[in-house]
């Protein structure tokens, strides 16, 4: 892991933030609202949280697909220029592989041209056999030449999202992001394609973000994680500081429910639906869903000012939880 | 404990046990007819389920466990082939009339599909999609049905403001409880739930489990639980049985089929869920290579051979059957033979 520089980020963002404009009598959704985050060279962050929390659209927002309202996105230090021509060019550093490895792929299109379709789009075209061929190879499809002439439809789950992987690699990226690249897949295929994913980054140098749900693919892949609610990370840090010693209680609720070996296991439910994007309560956006706020005394509340008082966006490479009842002040009055 | 032993074992010999108990299935087949050909889709399956039971299927996807579960109530379409038994209350469901079929359907055993959205109809109120079994089924006035339906919906905790809302206005969660409480409409012996809240997030996924649990602990409503995910059976489930290639290649108590799994795919399986904290699968996700066999070309010897650490010669020619693997376990393993004495 000493190989893994965090100092110049292979890929950034600051402060960024992308709102989805009113429509159908909601008012505009904030999908990602005020968020620093970093991924160094030869480095794995993993991106966790729930439905609707704006995971997916700071992918895409990490790539290009999606034009941020506020902030910046910079690769190796560069902020990203949204003129078609550069980000063309960028889209060849950061590839983005999708969860779905079914309709990632076109049915009528044999894994071969699948392959070719970035380096063609690209105009690189001067030995494209040899770069499917490898492209595939380190995906894990050998020999190569047994899929170039084959359908999606003829492929398992787990070699269609090899498939998309070496479509990615072909255009040899330093980025990848994958936006839960394992969660259409079996259990016993998930683990393959995560292995492949390690295998990427020590052969290749690669740095990924990887989007997740699954806390146990951080713990399987991950240096660092972040755990996203509601358009903000409300804690970050290596995995083993987040997953082992979570601080936030949105973490260790989202921890809890994870079914345990052990004999007692007691999930800490949240109650109610994931939140509203359109309707981002004020103060801690978490306060509303919080046990610790629940089982709070009204001199507590009015001490800690969960329900009022904004919290500071994290710093991007911070081990850190945004929670007002672990600042100092909070822990003393509690 | 000790009569559950007894009914485990899918070699022993008829008596008493099976008698008693709700659900009996004897040698299930279902095969397919795709271009001429049949394809065998579930191999020979058998088990049997007592009032109040859960047990919990896993395995991958296209291992025959969905295919399986249809097969009980005979929800095929006409290209499907079902043989065997399938005895609820000592009725054979696959010889009984549609008339029958359609009695116990909803009434004796109900299913919760996966995907509610599309299990749900779109332009009717899920109030409307509750009362429906009951009034059919239960010969009861739309009044009596109505307040039925509000009272399952407040049970799986949807507020009764939001019973006249249409499926798409509720959240995937949401949708979820509603095809539970559905499920229960008609009080039913036995829920089939395929893949209950597979596309449901880790919180949501959470409380729908302990909403089943607690619904199973309250009226011994007997449950079939479905999915890929074997921790989660573990916890909601007594009994396990672990389907590869159209066959239960392992039975037994869930907590000691997870823990000690005798069965190299069962091993497999459960290394490919992590357990945060252990330095063993950190920084290194456990899979299984290969693909599982097409339904049509499953041959001779073990299915598994193929994909297997710990192969032997004798796995590729010899026919697997459940042994007996301990107390109330059973696994399609010729390596659990030795230990045990074999009885087949």
């Amino acid at each position: 892991m000493t190989d893994i520089d965090t100092r110049t980020p292979a890929l950034e963002v600051r402060d960024l933030s992308v709102v989805y404009p009113a429509s159908g009598g909601r008012g505009p959704a904030r999908a990602v609202d005020g968020v620093n985050l970093s991924v160094g060279q030869g480095e794995i962050v993993a991106l966790i949280g729930e439905s609707g929390c704006g995971k997916s659209t700071l992918a895409r927002a990490l790539v290009g697909l999606v034009k941020p309202t506020g902030g910046q996105v910079l690769y190796q230090d560069t902020p990203l220029d949204y003129s078609a021509i550069a980000l063309k060019q960028y889209r060849r550093h950061t590839q983005l592989v999708l969860q779905d490895p079914g309709g990632a792929l076109n049915p009528k299109q044999n894994v071969y041209d699948a392959v070719a379709l970035g380096p063609r789009l690209h105009g690189l075209t001067d030995r494209l056999p040899e770069t499917v061929r490898n492209a595939l190879a380190q995906a894990g499809l050998r020999p190569p030449e047994d899929f170039f002439g084959r359908y999606p439809h003829e492929l398992s789950g787990g070699q269609q999202q090899r498939v998309v992987i070496a479509g990615a690699l072909a255009l040899n990226p330093s980025v990848i992001v994958a936006d839960e690249p394992v969660a259409s897949l079996d259990a016993s295929v998930r683990g393959e394609i995560l292995k492949l994913m390690l295998r990427l980054r020590d052969d290749l140098g690669l740095s990924a973000l990887v989007v997740s749900h699954d806390l146990g693919l951080a713990w399987n892949i991950a240096d660092r994680v972040a755990v996203m609610y509601l358009g903000r990370i409300v804690e970050q840090g290596t995995v083993e500081e987040v997953l082992l010693r979570p601080q936030h209680p949105y973490t260790q609720a989202l921890l809890s429910v994870i079914p345990s070996g052990a004999e007692d296991w007691r999930p800490t439910l949240l109650t109610g639906e994931p939140p509203d994007p359109t309707a981002i309560p004020a103060g801690c956006r978490f306060h509303p869903r919080c046990g610790r706020w629940a089982a709070a005394s009204a001199d507590e509340r009015a001490a800690s000012g969960c329900d009022r008082r904004e919290l500071p966006v994290l710093a991007p490479d911070a081990s850190a939880a945004a929670c007002h009842l672990l600042s100092p002040t909070a822990l003393e009055t509690a | 404990m000790t009569t559950d032993t007894v009914k485990n074992e899918p070699l022993a010999t008829e008596d008493a046990e099976t008698a008693s108990a709700l659900l009996d299935v004897r040698d299930l087949h279902v095969s397919y007819r795709q271009g001429g050909r049949t394809v065998p889709a579930v191999r020979g399956v058998s088990f049997s389920l007592a009032p109040g039971d859960t047990l919990g299927i896993a395995g991958e996807s296209g291992c025959g466990k969905s295919t399986m579960a249809l097969g009980l109530l005979r929800l095929h379409g006409a290209k499907a082939q079902v043989s065997g038994e399938v005895l609820f209350r000592g009725e054979d469901l696959l010889t009984t009339t549609w008339s029958r079929l359609r009695a116990v359907r909803w009434a004796g055993a109900s299913v919760v599909f996966q995907g509610a959205m599309s299990a749900l109809n779109p332009v009717r109120t899920v109030l409307e999609q509750i009362v429906e079994p009951i009034v059919l089924h239960d010969k009861v006035s739309a009044k009596e049905a109505e307040r039925r339906a509000a009272e399952l919906l407040d049970s799986v905790g949807i507020p009764s403001r939001r019973m006249r809302s249409y499926p798409h206005e509720f959240s995937g969660g949401q949708r979820q409880r509603v095809m539970i409480a559905m499920a229960l409409a008609c009080r039913p012996d036995l829920i089939i739930a395929d893949e209950p809240t597979t596309a449901l997030d880790v919180m949501v996924q959470a409380q729908i489990l302990e909403l089943l649990a607690e619904l199973v602990r309250e009226s011994r409503i007997a449950v079939i639980m479905i999915t890929h995910d074997l921790s989660l059976l573990a916890h909601t489930c007594d009994r396990l049985a672990v389907m590869y290639a159209g066959r239960i290649v392992e039975l037994g108590p869930s907590r000691q089929v997870l823990d000690s799994p005798k069965h190299p795919y069962t091993r497999a399986l459960s290394r490919a869920f992590p357990t945060i904290g252990d330095p063993a699968s950190r920084l290194a996700p456990a899979g299984l290579a290969g693909d599982p066999p097409r339904p049509s070309e499953v041959g001779d010897g073990c299915a598994f051979a193929a994909r297997c650490s710990e192969v032997t010669e004798a796995c590729r020619t010899g026919e697997m059957l459940l042994w007996p693997a301990g107390p109330g376990r059973s696994a399609a393993c010729l390596r659990v033979r030795p230990d045990h004495g074999g009885t087949s």
